[in-house]
């Protein structure tokens, strides 16, 4: 047993806390410290913790930032979105294949350089971009990915990669990012600037924890995170359940390919969203907040501590708040390690538990009981972002912005084939062609509204609106111009919906894989007619049978493309006149048994008795 | 506090009491809903779906969703056969199941089930998974390549035995069941655990050394009855 192994483990698990509810934060430390967690720190873990060592394995090998075998001291991810394949992510990689002399997915022998691909690091903005272990790059090109690649191997200091600060609290000395924030349309409720720092809360104190459920529940606010329960009735929920203790949730694990405003939230709005967060546990009757931060988001983490270390020495925070007597609220972080599922609010639970991050049986719900079996909200970042502004400016003033089943205004993050990519705050209900002239993008073919959750449309679909009732999103809008392939991009999406399943649920586990091969045999050109009615098929059976929203939303790519664009299934897959069926190549399927057999086909080598068999001959 | 509850399912009226699942009142009221991955004693993991029923018109799985008065389920419908079939299905083109080699043909669970719902071949590519098969120990024969993700060797070492000897690792369908160490030899497995009974384990992936052809095919459980016959009334 290694001695250094033994130690950190120790170390860590006496620091952090013996309790099963820190094994994230245990296992993020190790992996931090020795760059893996191997079956010696497992074993050790799992002593520590009194749960067995396979237990353990289950939670480290769940998380894509947790690995077994060790990593490099710099890990490089490349993040692997469709938009940033389309920015070149593929020449950057290559470039940094051979600058280290190593292929996507290893280490170099010296142990100094990982690299690997990701999926959506919430920087589609200024894609390609990497996560250079916790520092984002972002708009990489083959150049700058040569300069990068040789500064590396010069001083191996990933923050000395920053050359040229960000706007705004980008350049914070907390952060120090090359990211830009690209706010590039500030409504009404969020980035006007006009709202007077902690009145909501100041407000929401003057009142009773009912009165300020109802006035959120008058203002007909629902989650910006995608599902879209109305906020308030979450919050009665909770308030109602029995429990000793009831927790707020921040989701701020913004996974949804595509999304990157909760990043702008995070970075420009930190004291909104724990103002937010404050009001939420005072309306609920909670004393305990969480702040689940997706990995990615890492670079922001010290600087959000600092903040929440400001507002504990201003009384925002800690006991009888803002001199509200009897009212206590704390919150903390808990750092995410790379998995979109945990973004779903149960699986986030889970995660927050020390378990693997699959979704929980419902009922009972997170209202009901959540985080370690007590009642618990979980609001999205931008939801509670418009909490205090809701409290401090009326909800009929919130309510009569936007239509009449989707009020305020939303963040949309908008990236892909236009001109102007960001974050675009507007009023629910714009239409589709209305934003896309906005972003600089009217020749637009394909527009993903929601991420890969949502819906892929085309131009006949221009005129509908972005809200609740029309076109839902979390806030993902991903645009792509007529030279980009439609199968492309859905193909893509079933991958990042296969990588990304918890694999609970066989729906999910199985049927997407399915789908993904069925739609690899209609781009091979050898789809057929029956293959759209078992895409249709299947796709219905994972929606309905699924556990969880990820299932129930990952066919969407496939649905939706059929709906929007028929045109690029039908002109693919016809219809033979031979009769004999498309998918059935059998040359390919002859392939395996004449390797095996060593031996040609009669009838379909051409070549057959002309040369000497052999191996290399066969064609 | 137990209450009565009455609801319906398929039209048939049941009573059944507060706490129970659907499962739980259905099984009592002599209705079969066909299931993988739950049995009895265990708790309720709700992982197959094989057991979706409708609740008032939305889906949601019968084994987890608790009654509540009044309720309209559906389930031997047209339906959700079909969507049990596509599960069942799906089960089979994961995993390496080749039934006439099995030691588990005629008391497996898969395949009884997708006799039962009249599956007769499946529609899907297999996807010829290349998992551990682990025959270290005396007793035990583990071929994870038939697993089908239920559970239930997990709940049962866990809260059975009191061990915790099984975990899945892994994740999507990249998911593996483990044994706390690479051997199974190598823990306290033992052939009289509740996790190794002869019937725990639905399909062949944990196998009793020894016992596999002891009963003849024709003469096993599923051979003359098809599965859910001891429920259903």
């Amino acid at each position: 047993m290694s001695k250094e192994t033994s130690a950190v483990v120790k170390e860590a698990c006496q620091r952090i806390g013996r309790e099963r509810h820190n094994l994230l934060d245990i296992l993020l430390e190790i992996q931090e410290k020795l760059r893996c967690v191997d079956q010696e720190a497992m074993q050790l873990i799992g002593e520590e913790l009194s749960i067995s060592s396979v237990t353990v394995e289950g939670v480290v090998s769940f998380y894509a930032f947790l690995s077994q075998e060790p990593k490099g001291k710099v890990i490089i991810r490349l993040c692997d979105d469709i938009v940033d394949r389309f920015a070149g992510i593929e020449a950057v990689a290559e470039v940094l294949c051979e600058e280290f002399g190593i292929q996507m997915g290893e280490t170099t022998e010296d142990g100094k350089i990982s690299l690997e691909y990701t999926p959506c690091i919430g920087m589609c903005d200024q894609a390609p971009a990497a996560l250079v272990n916790d520092v984002v790059v972002t708009n990489l090109d083959v150049r700058s990915a040569r300069e990068m690649a040789k500064n590396l191997k010069k001083h191996l200091n990933p923050a000395k990669l920053v050359k040229k600060l960000g706007d705004g609290n980008n350049a914070n000395k907390w952060i120090k990012s090359m990211v830009q924030n690209n706010i590039l349309r500030r409504g009404e409720v969020i980035f006007n600037d006009e709202g007077t720092p902690e009145a909501g809360l100041k407000h929401a104190l003057t009142k009773t924890p009912k009165e300020v459920i109802k006035t959120i529940q008058k203002s007909y606010l629902k989650g910006r995170g995608g599902a879209g329960f109305p906020t308030g009735m979450k919050w009665n929920f909770a308030r109602a359940s029995e429990g000793a203790r009831r927790y707020i949730f921040c989701n701020a694990d913004e996974g949804e390919p595509g999304t990157f405003k909760d990043r702008v939230l995070l970075t420009e709005c930190p004291d909104l969203m724990f103002e937010g967060m404050t009001i939420a546990a005072y309306a609920v009757g909670s004393d305990s907040g969480i702040v689940y931060l997706r990995g990615e988001y890492t670079y922001l983490h010290q600087f959000l501590e600092k903040v929440l270390a400001e507002r504990r020495k201003q009384g925002l925070l800690g006991e009888n708040i803002c001199g509200k007597k009897g009212f206590h609220f704390d919150i903390r972080i808990q750092m995410g390690a790379g998995s979109y599922i945990c973004g779903e609010e149960t699986s986030l639970i889970s995660s927050c538990e020390g378990h693997r991050g699959n979704p929980k049986t419902r009922p009972p719900y997170p209202a009901q009981e959540g985080y370690l079996g007590a009642p618990t909200v979980v609001n999205n970042v931008e939801t509670l972002c418009r909490v205090p502004r809701i409290l401090e400016k009326g909800a009929e003033w919130f309510a009569s912005i936007g239509t009449k089943e989707s009020t305020g205004t939303k963040l949309l993050s908008v990236s892909g084939d236009c001109e102007s990519p960001g974050v675009y705050e507007v009023a629910w209900g714009i239409t589709v062609r209305e934003l896309l002239k906005m972003v600089g993008a009217e020749e637009a073919a394909i527009v993903v509204v929601g991420g890969p959750s949502g819906q892929l449309i085309g131009r006949t679909a221009f005129e509908r609106r972005i809200a609740f009732e029309d076109l839902p999103t979390g806030g993902s809008i991903v645009v792509f111009g007529i030279e980009r392939s439609v199968l492309e991009i859905v193909h893509y999406y079933m991958e990042f919906f296969i990588d990304e399943s918890c694999g609970y649920c066989t729906p999910c586990r199985v049927g997407n894989v399915l789908l993904k091969k069925r739609i690899e045999k209609i781009m091979d050109g050898l789809g057929e007619l029956e293959d759209i009615a078992y895409l249709k098929d299947l796709s219905k059976t994972v929606i309905m049978t699924s556990r969880c929203g990820l299932g129930i939303t990952a066919p969407n790519p496939i649905l939706s493309s059929l709906e929007h664009f028929p045109l690029v299934y039908s002109a693919i897959v016809k219809k033979r006149h031979d009769g004999l069926q498309q998918g059935f190549d059998i040359k390919r399927a002859l392939e395996k048994s004449r390797e095996i057999a060593k031996r040609r086909s009669r009838i379909y080598d051409r070549a057959y008795g002309e040369k000497p068999i052999s191996v290399e001959n066969i064609g | 506090m137990l209450g009565e509850v009455n609801f319906e399912i398929d039209g048939v009226k049941v009573q059944g009491w507060t706490g129970q699942t659907i499962m739980e009142a259905a099984d009592e009221a002599g209705i079969y809903i066909p299931r993988l991955c739950d049995t009895e004693d265990l708790r309720p993991a709700g992982s197959c779906r094989v057991c979706t029923v409708k609740v008032n018109g939305k889906p949601a799985a019968a084994c987890t969703q608790p009654i509540s008065e009044g309720i309209v389920v559906e389930n031997n419908t047209k339906e959700m056969n079909k969507y049990r079939v596509d599960l069942v299905e799906m089960l089979f083109s994961e995993g390496n199941h080749l039934c006439p080699v099995c030691e588990a043909s005629g008391d497996c669970e898969l395949q009884a089930m997708g006799y039962r719902l009249g599956m007769t071949y499946y529609h899907h590519p297999d996807l010829n998974p290349n998992r551990t098969i682990d025959a270290s120990h005396p007793d035990i024969l583990l071929d994870t390549n038939r697993c089908i993700f239920c559970g239930r060797c997990i709940r049962a070492s866990r809260d059975l035995d009191g061990k915790g000897i099984f975990s899945y690792v892994g994740r999507g369908i990249n998911k593996r069941i483990k044994a706390r160490a690479e051997r199974l030899v190598d823990t306290d497995a033992d052939l009289n655990d509740k996790v190794f009974a002869y019937d725990l384990c639905p399909v062949g992936c944990i196998i009793r050394k020894r016992e596999g052809f002891k009963k003849p095919i024709g003469t096993r459980y599923y051979d003359h009855k098809p599965i859910g016959s001891d429920i259903q009334s």
